[in-house]
């Protein structure tokens, strides 16, 4: 089951949340913060699924935003992965403009 | 007027501090709260559209959950759009206005205009509460049967929802299922998928009645496998990735424990795991599900042996994150296909050098569960240089697993001290409190070997004392077998020449040094007390270390080296014995950590009161049971008696009799007489025996000896041996 997803920028702001169980909003700031350092401190020879908490967090990197979905032990992470740009060229074929110059795609 | 959500976004993206931000932002809020109190129509979605944004920001929103039901119930779809979105994201069940929202969504949902029921759908679907979910599943299994694919979709994703909400209403969509996999629509397909994997799942009838969508779930996956490009569905050039992992999961749950099952996708999933593309993330998802799928259903063996290898493939992948499900899937079928996984160990090895620290874990516990009896010394070489080189998070878990598999598979005793060493001096700081026990039971255990470990042990600690579990090991076998030491007896290497002077510096050095733990140096110091029966030139020093800690801060320090001050004084004639050498210990549990039934080497001081006299009366003494001078006295009748203490003016005298009535039991008159100035008092003999032995101790004739021989205390003891053999008896 997907519990969040995120998009988060390197100096930690939120560009965009969902949460799909109840989590107190307080708690939703200083999970971000602690999601986006996570990836932060990851380097490129690491692979793209995190342990955290009890969930496993499935992350991206485009260009200066980061999207992060949170996921149980149920999912495929790949499959996930592959979701995650999935997303991303849906918001290309809407906001084409926008999000390539963004998100760096080619 | 209201400013459009877009010019607030960049409003805030200009703020430079947090608190900058908090000032834009509730200078905002202020605005649109007069504008609700307004009651104002036109504007209030913009409003709604900016409270939503500002609450994804994590700023509080509820004033804005009322207004949400306003737009709700506005016909302008404009406005009902935002209004469920903002209910999706603002109301669930806690808040009580959300029941407020069922009538609008019942009549939504038999809206004219498909987009609005499909707003309703998701809404509800997303928060409805087990109120709403009761009053309006009806309406759900209604659109279920639709043949509006895009309605029909959602209302299996809102079924869904409504099971997980109100478990009891499955029964009702069971009906509305007969026809949901004949769908061409994927959007229809695949949350139908979803909905039939939710209903096996929580219901074991449910299961067993769908496996007969097995054979339809199996040609619909062949059909996106064999079908040619198909735009709408391709990703990478696999068409519709997501429904087939969606189908592969559903069919592991039908397939599971279920043999004709199985064997009815037995060949789909061969042909996927054959087939499927690897060169690009998508095959590879694909690739996943359906191993694990193999995995978890009654497959036959070939079909098993086949998705091993594929994750054995996976390991040698460039792809981090393939090798990483690569890891975590056969750390999960290491246990049932043991000897298929065995194949590829020399790649799991590799993976112990991987950079990233999720892989490098998972190969250490794979690593751990493919030690056998065959390959121990290889694996266990790459597992030390691992221990070596790996981050602190792992070492005391691969210190752990060492000490375990050396202990199971350990092809002789010396490679087993030599890997232990080899622990201790590499990771000694992190070996877990309860290895130390465990290794001096082993250590103790290897008799032929005490020389090597001792002398290995002294030269290791030699130059760094820090490692606690490795000094403490060291200390508690200097203290042993320092005699071994000294006397350079090693065999199996060069004999090092080590004083016994010097063997005492080292332990001095960890009794002082700031670095050693209390229970380190309690090791230390037992250690140098032991070493005065074993050493020849050095009991003066012994001696006067022992007394120096007599009055040390360390409470357990001072305890022992009171004790063993005792011993040298009052009762040094007990001293060999309680210090001799440990004799081989009995394993009380063979899993985990062991229980010792001896102590660390510790042997526990007798102890010796002496009680003070009332008034000027010499202190009587206690003969207590474990008093070695007293060991053994029993004989066979026809002994003469026998003078069995005597000394400081005490003496007793022992007779012996056999008992008329059980040829098995002795009877032993003892006579205490007293030849000082003063009278004894409280006098108290006691006695132990063997195990197998039964004692008796009758009431002596009085506690008091009176001085100068002038009177006795009698008792007497009867002792049973029930092996004894009879005089006639033995005759036969």
């Amino acid at each position: 089951m997907i519990k969040f997803f995120l998009m988060v920028n390197k100096q930690g702001q939120t560009r965009l949340s969902r949460y799909y169980e109840h989590v107190e909003i307080n708690k939703r700031t200083m999970l971000e913060a602690e999601v986006i350092k996570n990836c932060l401190s990851r380097s490129k020879d690491e692979c793209s699924f995190i342990e955290y908490k009890d969930f496993k967090l499935v992350y991206r990197q485009y260009a200066a935003l980061f999207i992060v979905v949170g996921i149980d032990q149920t999912e495929n992470e790949m499959a996930v992965y592959e979701l995650i740009h999935n997303f991303v060229e849906v918001l290309d074929k809407y906001f084409s403009r926008v999000v390539s110059e963004t998100l760096n795609l080619l | 007027g209201v400013v459009p959500i877009s010019n607030l976004i960049r409003t805030i993206r200009t703020a430079r501090t947090q608190a900058e931000e908090r000032e834009m932002i509730q200078k905002e809020c202020a605005a649109i709260r007069s504008s609700f109190r307004e009651e104002d129509n036109t504007y209030r979605c913009r409003n709604v559209a900016k409270l939503l944004y500002m609450h994804m920001l994590g700023y509080p929103a509820h004033f804005g959950q009322l207004e949400c039901l306003k737009l709700i119930a506005s016909q302008k779809f404009t406005d009902k759009r935002i209004g469920y979105l903002g209910a999706m994201l603002l109301l669930d069940e806690r808040q009580d206005v959300h029941l407020l929202m069922t009538n609008c969504i019942k009549n939504d949902l038999n809206h004219s205009t498909q987009y609005v029921q499909g707003l309703a759908l998701c809404t509800l679907g997303c928060m409805g509460s087990s109120e709403m979910c009761r009053d309006l599943a009806g309406e759900v299994e209604k659109l279920l049967k639709t043949s509006n694919s895009y309605l029909r979709k959602k209302a299996a994703l809102c079924a869904v929802h409504v099971i997980r909400k109100v478990p009891e209403l499955m029964e009702m969509f069971l009906p509305a299922t007969k026809n949901l996999l004949n769908e061409k629509n994927h959007g229809v397909l695949h949350t139908s998928v979803v909905l039939l994997t939710e209903m096996c799942e929580r219901s074991p009838d449910m299961l067993a009645h769908f496996r007969k969508l097995v054979p339809q779930l199996v040609r619909i996956l062949k059909n996106l496998i064999m079908s040619g490009y198909s735009p709408e569905h391709d990703v990478s050039g696999i068409s519709d990735p997501f429904l087939q992992v969606r189908i592969l999961r559903l069919l592991r749950i039908l397939g599971r424990n279920d043999d004709d099952s199985s064997e009815a996708m037995n060949d789909i999933l061969a042909q996927v795991a054959t087939n499927t593309e690897t060169s690009k993330n998508v095959g590879n998802a694909i690739l996943y599900e359906t191993v694990l799928t193999i995995m978890d259903i009654k497959s036959e063996s070939g079909l098993r042996v086949l998705a091993i290898n594929i994750l054995g493939r996976f390991l040698l992948n460039n792809d981090k994150n393939i090798r990483y499900v690569a890891l975590t899937s056969l750390l999960k079928t290491v246990q049932t296909d043991h000897n298929a996984v065995q194949r590829h160990r020399s790649t799991i090895v590799d993976c112990l050098k991987d950079l990233d620290v999720s892989i490098k874990r998972r190969a250490m516990e794979l690593s751990f569960a493919l030690v056998n009896g065959n390959n121990v010394r290889g694996m266990m070489k790459e597992l030390l240089y691992f221990l070596d080189s790996c981050e602190p998070e792992f070492k005391a878990d691969c210190a752990s697993g060492i000490f375990l598999a050396a202990e199971k598979y350990a092809p002789s005793k010396r490679w087993h001290i030599d890997t232990i060493m080899r622990v201790l001096t590499t990771a000694g700081s992190y070996v877990r409190d309860d290895a130390v026990p465990n290794l001096i039971q082993l250590i103790t255990n290897s008799v032929e070997m005490h020389a090597y470990t001792v002398q290995r042990l002294y030269k290791a600690i030699l130059g760094d004392y820090s490692q606690q579990p490795l000094v403490q090991v060291a200390s508690w076998c200097i203290g042993e077998y320092g005699d071994l030491l000294v006397s350079g007896q090693c065999e199996e290497e060069e004999p090092i020449q080590v004083t016994e002077d010097e063997v005492l510096d080292i332990l001095e050095s960890v009794l002082i040094s700031n670095m050693s733990a209390s229970v380190t140096r309690g090791y230390a110091l037992t250690a140098i007390m032991k070493l005065s029966t074993r050493f020849t030139c050095t009991v003066n020093r012994i001696k006067k270390v022992v007394s120096i800690y007599g009055s040390s801060i360390d409470v357990e320090l001072q305890q022992r080296a009171v004790e063993y001050n005792a011993l040298f004084k009052k009762y040094d004639h007990m001293r060999p014995a309680l210090l001799e050498r440990m004799p081989v210990m009995e394993k009380v549990t063979t899993n985990g950590p062991a229980e010792i039934v001896q102590t660390n080497g510790e042997t526990e001081t007798a102890v010796l009161e002496t009680k003070p006299p009332p008034s000027g009366l010499q202190p009587a003494n206690q003969v207590t049971e474990t008093d070695p001078g007293y060991a053994g006295f029993l004989f066979p009748t026809g002994i003469p008696s026998i003078t069995a203490y005597n000394k400081n003016g005490l003496k007793i005298d022992f007779t012996f009799e056999r008992s008329n009535t059980n040829p098995s039991v002795t009877v032993i008159t003892i006579q205490a007489s007293n030849s000082t100035e003063l009278d004894m008092t409280d006098f108290v003999f006691q006695a132990a025996v063997p195990k197998t032995f039964q004692l008796q101790l009758l009431s002596p004739s009085s506690s008091v000896i009176p001085a100068f021989n002038s009177g006795t205390i009698t008792q007497v003891i009867k002792v049973l041996n029930p092996q004894k053999v009879s005089d006639s008896k033995k005759n036969c």
